[in-house]
């Protein structure tokens, strides 16, 4: 156990690594500080002097280590086009998106959950037909063409829905803004949590179904049949039970790709959040604003995905860890 | 001729066509496919207009409608875009771009799955568990999301000009190199199954090396999974193209795939003139969904466990 724990963290800190000499070497080639630093009138030599004394000239080894010892202490280096940290400025992107993403895992977890088990129960039922030829249809189309076409919809022809920007928030604790108290705000979520649950939900239906039709053909659960339990118990205290463990695993991966899905939706919806700041950050060549988000995106995902194999081999006593590992 | 006429005879009576041929979901998403690629393939021809020809843009006939709309000018079958060309060429030019990128896509990701989970799977040990840790590390990161940072920092390291130069080739290859351990995977996985059979040993047995055995006898045992997989890695790609081109990091104005079409429109869209969103929309989803249930027959057809059914 320990040693599975142990190789989990090591291989997440490779990974890391990796994706820090990748952002340096970009940062490196690309951004470079004196561009933001010196007037234009500044002549070649003391633009030479700058660099030297910025320790541009150092050995490109010497150089990774002050990025890395800097990186470590939360110093991303500074946006050109906010002229503060990137850190800061990711950090005060980020309720926007966290409660976007948080209210698609809530509509992912509320419609695919139902529906994956009555489609496994019911096979044949009218409705289950219904639900997985839609999900195939749901699955080919792309989260930004339902955004536009759901915009198109509600708000264009219909009027009703708000289509751009965040709408009135609340904020709490002076930091964090929210969406979910106010009416507005509520309304602006809607369309966006939809467009970006709408990729997910086809897939979780898929599976959970999937899994469901395993375990429903699995021998304790005809035994439970046997000892003459009702349908309902069976189904939903041995069957979903057992069907949960690989929902939330492949769930928790998900959930770390639906950050990048995110991009996709707030471009649509112009929502405030990382994802949108960094397309602007890309258009605007912001060198040091479009390396930290990939770093704090790189360690997001790590972090999840570490997390997620630790509490899966945890939780399933099948996975051989220090072999798995 | 003989030898063709037995081939074809015994291709009539294979499982594929068996069951094809019982399959109305896969004789129609299969027919709907083969127009849209001969659409694509032809579009030269069938095109009345050619989209990537400045010279026949005419500002006077940007946003008209589609025929079947009042003010429309019968001209332009599906309507115009905002620069005024002909949105039924631009967007029989664009399935060619967007076909184009997913099929070359998937046969870079092919050829490096094939050849990576062949050694992955016949070598085992060592070679194996490094080259599935690096698969597993880049399957957890997602594709879109690799690919869209990748872009930018092409993008900017290449300036906008050049970059839409080379913006399908750049395509190809960032769709390409994120998505192969989904093929390495599926091929490990079966050549585990086929590795232990007798047939492999009696190669041995004859002398042949590994890079034999691996290509000319395992391999073309492998190919239906690698088949079923690439389907559906083809509509992914072309979605994921059509996302990236859709964010501005994909093929340029001037020469449209669908989703950079898709992205033309979307400012439109408030101002009424769906259609330049909305259509090619329409199209992107029908192939993507004429794949997708072509790969969901495949799937079928080709794994044993459903037989039992």
């Amino acid at each position: 156990m320990f040693q599975f724990l142990i190789k989990r963290t090591l291989q997440a800190f490779v990974v890391m690594f990796i994706i820090s000499i990748f952002c340096f070497l970009v940062q490196d080639s690309l951004g470079d500080p004196t561009r933001e630093l010196a007037a234009m009138s500044m002549s070649n030599a003391d633009r030479a002097d700058l660099r030297e004394s910025l320790g541009l000239n150092d050995p490109l080894l010497v150089q990774y280590g002050r990025f890395a010892g800097r990186a470590l202490q939360g110093d991303l280096g500074n946006s050109y086009f906010f002229k503060e940290p990137a850190l800061t400025v990711i950090m005060k992107k980020l309720p926007a998106t966290l409660e976007l993403v948080f209210a698609a895992s809530f509509l992912i977890i509320f419609v695919s959950i139902p529906l994956g088990v009555f489609t496994a129960i019911r096979p044949r039922h009218w409705f289950s037909r219904f639900t997985m030829a839609v999900s195939v249809i749901g699955i080919s189309i792309p989260v930004f063409l339902t955004a536009l076409g759901l915009i198109f919809i509600f708000s264009v022809t219909l009027g009703w829905m708000p289509s751009f920007g965040r709408g009135e928030v609340v904020h709490i604790w002076g930091y964090w803004s929210s969406n979910f108290f106010s009416w507005d705000g509520f309304l602006h979520i809607i369309m966006p949590a939809i467009a970006l649950s709408s990729i997910m939900v086809p897939l979780f239906i898929r599976l959970v179904r999937a899994e469901m039709l395993e375990v429903l053909s699995s021998e304790y659960v005809k035994f439970a049949r046997a000892k003459g339990l009702g349908s309902v118990p069976v189904y939903l205290k041995h069957a979903l039970k057992n069907t949960m463990l690989p929902v939330i695993t492949v769930g928790g991966v998900q959930i770390g790709i639906m950050v990048a899905y995110t991009i996709l939706t707030e471009s649509v919806f112009q929502w405030p959040g990382m994802g949108f700041m960094f397309l602007e950050a890309v258009n605007r060549s912001d060198i040091p604003l479009i390396t930290a988000y990939i770093m704090f995106v790189g360690l997001v995902f790590v972090v999840v995905n570490t997390l997620v194999d630790m509490l899966y081999g945890m939780i399933n006593p099948m996975v051989d860890l220090v072999g798995k590992g | 001729m003989d030898r063709l006429s037995f081939y074809w005879q015994r291709m009539l009576e294979s499982d594929l066509i068996y069951y094809y041929r019982r399959d109305k979901i896969a004789i129609v998403s299969s027919l709907v496919f083969l127009i849209f690629a001969l659409m694509a393939l032809f579009s030269p021809l069938i095109a009345p207009f050619d989209p990537y020809d400045l010279t026949q843009l005419d500002l006077m006939n940007s946003e008209m409608p589609p025929v079947w709309i009042e003010g429309a000018d019968p001209r332009f079958l599906l309507g115009t875009d905002d620069q005024g060309r002909d949105l039924w060429s631009t967007i029989l030019y664009g399935m060619r771009v967007s076909l184009l990128i997913g099929i070359c896509a998937v046969l870079l990701q092919g050829t490096i799955g094939i050849v990576i989970g062949l050694v992955s799977g016949y070598m085992g040990g060592k070679v194996d568990s490094l080259l599935m840790r690096i698969a597993d590390v880049q399957l957890s990161f997602s594709t879109l999301m690799v690919a869209i940072n990748v872009l930018a920092i092409v993008k900017n390291a290449f300036g906008g000009e050049t970059y839409s130069n080379w913006a399908m080739v750049i395509l190809i290859l960032v769709i390409g190199l994120s998505e192969w351990p989904q093929i390495a995977r599926t091929v490990r996985s079966s050549v585990l199954g086929e590795k232990e059979k007798e047939y492999v040993d009696a190669a041995h047995v004859m002398g042949f090396g590994p890079v034999r055995i691996m290509f000319k006898h395992i391999l073309p045992n492998c190919l239906s999974p690698i088949f079923v997989i690439s389907t559906v890695q083809i509509a992914n790609a072309i979605i994921t193209e059509a996302a990236l081109s859709f964010l501005g990091l994909g093929m340029p104005v001037t020469q449209p795939s669908l989703g950079s079409l898709i992205s033309i429109g979307k400012e439109y869209l408030f101002s009424g003139s769906w259609w330049i969103t909305l259509i090619p929309g329409f199209f992107l989803i029908a192939i993507v969904i004429a794949i997708n249930l072509m790969g969901d027959f495949l799937r079928d057809v080709f794994n044993p466990r459903l037989y039992k059914e």
